[in-house]
């Protein structure tokens, strides 16, 4: 094949080629599961140190604002949390304000919960989701039963231990978000500007770079920005995760995409030239 | 869903959609079609469940049923918003659900007002306000910072023609925007590796146990 | 009546919540947090309408059989069949969203592997525009090129073991350039977002209302 001539098929290269080479890349460092432990970067371990400045019976509000199209990014981190909070007896009060993923809050609750010998209503609780989130943000300053006065499963929060005493933003402690959109800069505008709450937040990749501000402007006190950003906190805790495993695999993807924009680059220079 | 065999068939349904979308990268085909449809409708489905679950009964229904005195009858207020939203349903009385539409939207316009100034607009040209002292690299990057946000803000300043001194700001301002455009495409493209690595990993050891 | 009342409307609950923040006490506070439980009860209407879109139109295209009808019963029969299994975990669990609840068996294994492989899908053709679309045709298109090959070297161990430069630029980066684009481009938007606020308090902007 002439030089022009392997150019020309690689600028043509049918795309199911190219989807078939990523899928390669991606399963065989899962297969073969090589890496180890990343090390944590300042934004998520300023994050981990806002967890661990909580004491046994602080509250830590967790909110879940995504959904399965960001779980592999984001349960990771939000277990690692869970299992620092729960191994200092932090209790631990869950919400959300993207419905559609509250369930997998609640199932990460539940498993790091078990793992610890945490008691529903007694250590933890799942408020569950109320429309509007800018009105629930501004409306929990000032009573959170206003509009959560039963949890997930329709029982009423004054009935259960977790919930004594815990009535607006004063009582809260620490408030842990999982962010795959836009909630993160509503928490910040409503509940952290209005209220002076303290915040960390776990984020899908697509959405750190949006929050590096808040960081350092001092408005949240920790970034955790996907993938990377759970095994970071993985590591921290020392309890490696889904985080840590996807890791190389991850990797070597992202030396495939470089590989692309290379190939690709070298493409379009050739044919460039050769077209005079 | 606990039992173990209805887990079983569950990650087996489960396996088959996924595989059903992934199909879409060979080409479009009825499985895709299936499982695509198949989400619009079940999706739809949890949103009604949801609204009825986490909206009408809690905020609506018990509220009425447990409280007294006045506060019992103003809790129809927001409900008959909420009825009158729907009467978009219906072309001669559409004209009505501007009221509930009104209602949430100066809400929202109210709020965004203060949060936006508070929140974002007041802090975020403070935190830009930082020290320059002394020819050291943190003062450099202090200087960058600075240059890029007003040069950045210059290149979104329309009402005059770039040309001159804001010309050459909104030129500089251009390399900040690049420069951070790369940076968010990197980072949008490990999200996505990583839902795959997701959708991978279920595969792998959910459905087919290969992995540990 | 039209116009006007739904413009008083917004210009009232508007003007309101401003005075509200700068005047919490009473009666203020109690009346600001009493329209945001009606703003929040209100809000969860406005899902049905798209529901209702959506439900609508799959039954006209059935009623027509337009071609393809046939995925239009497999829509409505996902959204028949979560219903149905939602309300029969309020009756046998107390809750839908019970773990034992049928409903959640349809959350978990089928929303959540469409909704996640959906997304999953964009992996593949992210790569793939890389590889035939991201040019260094010019200088600012090379600064965002070399810019995301930093980031996505500086954000895997490989890149820290070719050399130190990558994790280090790469958090300069973040740190610096690309938070002040980042935040010149939010605060211009912010500051749109009061603006247009203010247009709709006062009567200026009314698309909302079409």
């Amino acid at each position: 094949m002439s030089k022009r001539g392997f150019w020309d098929v690689m600028n043509t290269l049918d795309r199911r080629i190219i989807f078939l080479i990523l899928l390669i890349c991606v399963t065989l460092p899962l297969l073969l599961n090589v890496g180890g432990e990343i090390p944590p970067t300042a934004p998520v371990e300023r994050a981990y140190d806002a967890v661990a400045t909580l004491e046994a019976g602080d509250v830590l509000l967790v909110s879940i604002d995504f959904d399965a199209t960001s779980a592999p990014e984001l349960m990771p981190m939000l277990r690692s949390v869970l299992r620092q909070a729960f191994a200092k007896d932090v209790r631990v009060i869950m919400l959300g304000h993207i419905a559609i993923g509250l369930p997998l809050g609640h199932m990460a609750l539940e498993e790091v919960a078990a793992e610890y010998g945490k008691n529903y209503g007694t250590d933890y609780v799942d408020l569950g989701y109320r429309p509007g989130y800018i009105a629930v943000m501004i409306g929990m300053g000032r009573e959170i039963r206003d509009f959560f006065d039963t949890d997930y499963q329709g029982l009423r929060v004054d009935d259960l231990a977790v919930m004594d005493g815990v009535h607006s933003y004063e009582d809260i402690d620490l408030l842990f978000g999982f962010e795959h959109g836009a909630v993160i800069d509503y928490w910040v505008r409503y509940a952290q500007a209005r209220f002076d709450q303290r915040m960390a937040f776990g984020t899908t990749a697509v959405m750190a770079p949006d929050a590096y501000p808040y960081l350092q402007s001092n408005q949240i006190e920790g970034l955790v920005g996907g993938l990377k950003g759970a095994a970071e906190y993985e590591t921290l805790i020392g309890h490696p995760g889904l985080g840590t495993r996807g890791m190389p695999a991850q990797q070597w993807a992202h030396l495939l995409v470089i590989g692309f924009i290379l190939l690709g680059n070298i493409g379009y220079f050739v044919s460039r030239r050769n077209r005079g | 869903m606990g039992s173990p065999v209805v887990m079983v068939i569950g990650t087996w349904l489960a396996g088959f959609l996924t595989l059903a979308i992934l199909s879409f990268l060979y080409k479009d085909n009825p499985f895709y079609k299936l499982a695509e449809h198949l989400y619009v409708g079940v999706s739809a489905g949890y949103w009604l469940i949801y609204v009825a679950f986490f909206d009408v009964e809690p905020m609506l229904i018990d509220t009425f049923m447990t409280e007294t005195g006045v506060e019992k009858w103003l809790i129809l207020i927001p409900g008959a918003l909420g009825l009158i939203m729907l009467s978009r349903w219906f072309p001669r009385t559409a004209w009505l659900s501007r009221w509930p539409i009104a209602f949430t939207v100066g809400i929202g316009a109210g709020l965004g007002i203060t949060a936006n100034l508070q929140g974002y607009v007041v802090p975020q040209v403070e935190a830009t306000l930082i020290p320059l002292s002394g020819w050291n690299l943190v003062s450099l990057s202090n200087l960058i910072l600075i240059v890029g946000v007003v040069t950045t803000l210059l290149y979104f300043y329309f009402s005059k023609p770039h040309k001159g001194v804001l010309g050459g700001a909104a030129r500089v301002g251009v390399v900040f925007i690049m420069i951070s455009f790369g940076a968010s495409f990197g980072y949008t493209l490990m999200a996505r590796i990583s839902l795959l690595i997701g959708r991978l990993y279920f595969l792998l050891h959910d459905l087919l146990h290969v992995l540990d | 009546m039209k116009r006007s009342i739904p413009l008083a409307i917004t210009f009232l609950t508007g003007v309101f919540l401003v005075v509200s923040f700068f005047v919490p006490h009473e009666p203020f506070g109690a009346l600001e947090q009493r329209l945001l439980i009606w703003f929040s009860i209100v809000s969860g209407f406005t899902m049905l309408l798209g529901v209702d879109n959506l439900l609508r139109s799959h039954g006209r295209k059935i009623g027509r059989r337009n071609p393809g009808w046939w995925h239009s019963v497999v829509l409505l029969i996902g959204f028949a069949a979560t219903v149905v299994l939602g309300v029969l975990g309020r009756i046998h669990h107390g809750s839908p969203f019970h773990m034992q609840s049928p409903f959640m068996f349809v959350y978990t294994y089928t929303i959540v592997p469409l909704q996640g492989t959906m997304f999953a899908l964009l992996a593949f053709f992210i790569a793939s525009a890389s590889y035939r679309a991201f040019r260094a045709r010019n200088t600012v298109a090379t600064l965002l090129l070399v810019s995301a090959v930093i980031v996505m070297l500086g954000r895997v161990p490989i890149g820290a073991a070719i050399s130190e430069f990558f994790p280090a630029a790469q958090e300069w980066i973040m740190d610096v350039p690309q938070l002040a684009a980042k935040r010149g481009i939010q605060i211009g938007a912010a500051l749109g977002a009061v603006s247009m606020s203010l247009r709709i308090i006062l009567g200026i902007e009314r698309s909302y209302l079409s």
